[in-house]
């Protein structure tokens, strides 16, 4: 039973500050992601998690205690590090049985988990290696198998699989989701790829200079962002982004069409739709389609709209080309709206 | 048009030029510091007689007759035992001094620690004849004076920067993320580096402790100033050569020289660390 709860945490380099007072509740057996360009804080966030950092202000509370004064050997947290980090002076099995061995559990125990955990991440046959003698895949696999076998309350990873090439890091991925579901530990995962954080999370907290700007389901990060910066930074090809003007209360001019919206006293805000919730008809947003990209599945169309680019995806049996002139209806029930100067949704 | 076909024809010629340049720079340095030590082993490995006579044998007559003169020579022992006991006494306090430097200097950030880099490094741009007299009234003082400790501490004073600057670079060597993982595992700081930074920079500590003794192994000057009976290898050969016959004088450098020799080399690789040059 781990709960992770983070009070107002900051931190600051001398004049720089790396985290604004970050407030974040991590629940029992959830697996947390935190989602940032690479600079946001995130790896900051999880260092101060782990103890490598100390905060500026604010307090860490693991499994209900506190634990921002503590050492990271007495958090109960294990760690998965980027470069993985495998003692290259010890084996696979002696690296595995570090930290067991620091616990001075008997002999028996520690054989009996090296090899469990050896099993669960397939690399058995590996024991007597050194790390020398191991691919990047195989050092992340001992990585993973030693943080597990201290059986602890809460794994930090950081950035894990990035330095693996992309069918490694696929396969990986699968096989880190099923292995941590079943250990019932508190995962929190650094990571910049939204696609690894939208197929591993419980959760999303999506991170940009020093704050979390959204911390929700990977289907509501996506589906309702918080802000502008959420519905640009996740999905690809990103949200789109259209100037709206006021033409009565609750009702917007965007390029053209006029939406029902949300009532406010701003002039002009700003309309956003996923790429995939438009539909190429008779009436809709006026579009002078700039590039044209089939995918297989579906296509994607870069087009001009009001002087901005405007990114849809449409069937791909849709006849489109170069130069034509399309109307593009945008699906009502996915349509969003931000204030421009806050950039919150509206 | 013209200007074209020459530099054409130029550029390899003038490549070549170069190539032959840098052979006989090399040539020239490799003759500049071989022929001595070649002549020293040569003369050191012939006997009395050969040494000082005329043309010279191109090959040694592998006589040890110099050498066990050399050996059964008055005071060698002593003072090879002089000169052991203080190389190994500044190699001991330069490591014990110099690595938790180097450590730290690699680890942690610290106000002044650019300054500290620099003033360490100073510290060899000190002459030491300058502090020789003050420091032999002050060990005189103190008690110090003609003893291998007393010596020692100068000789650390010498290795100090050395030491500091190669554990430096060895420990920045070593990713900090496998000492962080050591903590993360149930280690204190002192825990992780006993058992992941210690095996994993013991070579290049054992390496810049050689380089501490054969530093002080070969330090003449203070031990010259500092000692009277205690008299170190090279204090005692500089005072007892002057008059001793040529024979004895190539015996002695070839003992001074060629366990140097051997020990730098096997230390090379972190002597090019210290100064940031890949090997291999």
């Amino acid at each position: 039973m781990a709960e992770i709860v983070i009070k107002q945490v900051a931190k600051r380099f001398g004049g720089f500050t790396a985290l604004h007072s970050i407030d974040l509740t991590i629940a029992d057996q959830e697996f947390m992601v935190l989602l940032g360009a690479s600079g946001c804080g995130k790896t900051t966030l999880l260092r101060i998690v782990a103890g490598l950092e100390t905060p500026s202000q604010g307090e860490v509370w693991i499994g209900g205690r506190r634990v921002d004064h503590l050492p990271p050997r007495e958090r109960g947290i294990a760690m998965v590090f980027q470069n993985y980090a495998v003692f290259p002076h010890l084996t696979v099995f002696e690296n595995i049985a570090f930290g067991l061995r620091m616990k001075k559990l008997p002999q028996q125990e520690v054989d009996g988990r090296v090899n469990r955990t050896a099993e669960l991440m397939h690399i058995e046959q590996l024991l007597k290696r050194y790390s020398g003698q191991l691919s990047g895949g195989q050092r992340q696999r001992v990585a993973v198998a030693r943080a597990l076998a201290m059986e602890p309350d809460v794994i930090l990873m950081d950035e894990p699989l990035s330095n693996l090439d992309a069918l490694l890091r696929l396969e990986m991925r699968a096989e880190l989701k099923g292995v941590l579901a079943a250990s019932k530990t508190t995962t929190i995962y650094v990571t910049h790829d939204q696609v690894e954080a939208m197929s591993l999370a419980d959760r999303i907290a999506v991170m940009h200079q020093g704050r979390i700007v959204q911390a929700a389901s990977p289907v509501e990060v996506y589906r309702n962002p918080a802000a502008r910066f959420v519905g640009s930074f996740i999905g690809n090809p990103p949200m789109n982004f259209i100037p709206a003007t006021k033409t009565a209360d609750g009702s917007w001019t965007v390029a053209g069409l006029t939406l029902p919206g949300p009532k406010s006293d701003k002039q002009t805000i700003e309309f956003a739709i996923r790429p995939e919730d438009v539909d190429a008809g008779n009436e809709g947003i006026n579009a002078t389609v700039r590039v044209v990209e089939p995918l297989g599945p579906h296509t994607l169309v870069t087009c001009d709209v009001e002087g901005g680019l405007f990114r849809a995806i449409l069937e791909s049996n849709a006849t489109v080309a170069v130069g034509d002139h399309l109307r593009l209806s945008p699906k009502p029930d996915r349509v969003r709206w931000f204030d421009p100067e806050t950039t919150n949704a509206l | 048009m013209s200007t074209v076909a020459e530099l054409s024809i130029a550029a390899p010629e003038a490549r070549k030029a170069g190539n032959w340049l840098l052979v006989a720079t090399v040539i020239l340095l490799c003759v500049w510091v071989l022929l001595p030590i070649y002549l020293l082993i040569v003369n050191a490995l012939s006997s009395p007689e050969e040494v000082t006579a005329f043309p010279k044998r191109f090959f040694p007559s592998f006589d040890f007759g110099s050498l066990s003169f050399f050996i059964n020579f008055a005071g060698v022992a002593k003072a090879l035992w002089n000169s052991v006991l203080v190389a190994t006494l500044t190699m001991l306090l330069s490591i014990g001094f110099g690595a938790p430097a180097g450590y730290a200097l690699s680890r942690f950030e610290f106000p002044g620690k650019e300054t500290f880099r620099f003033l360490v490094l100073m510290t060899r741009a000190f002459p030491l004849p300058l502090l020789a007299l003050p420091l032999a009234v002050m060990f005189i003082r103190t008690g110090l004076d003609d003893t291998a400790i007393g010596l020692a501490l100068v000789h650390t004073t010498l290795a100090l920067p050395f030491a500091v600057l190669i554990t430096f670079s060895l420990f920045s060597g070593i990713p900090v993320e496998l000492e962080e993982a050591a903590w993360t595992l149930g280690c204190t700081r002192l825990q992780a580096f006993r058992k992941v930074i210690l095996p994993l920079a013991l070579p290049g500590i054992a390496a810049s402790a050689v380089f501490a003794f054969t530093i002080s192994w070969n330090e003449v000057f203070a031990a010259a100033v500092l000692t009277i009976e205690n008299r170190t290898l090279t204090a005692f050969l500089l005072q007892s050569l002057g008059e001793s016959p040529l024979y004895l004088k190539f015996a002695g450098g070839a003992a001074l020289v060629i366990p140097a020799l051997i020990f730098i080399f096997a230390v090379r690789k972190y002597l090019f660390a210290m100064w940031g040059i890949a090997n291999r």
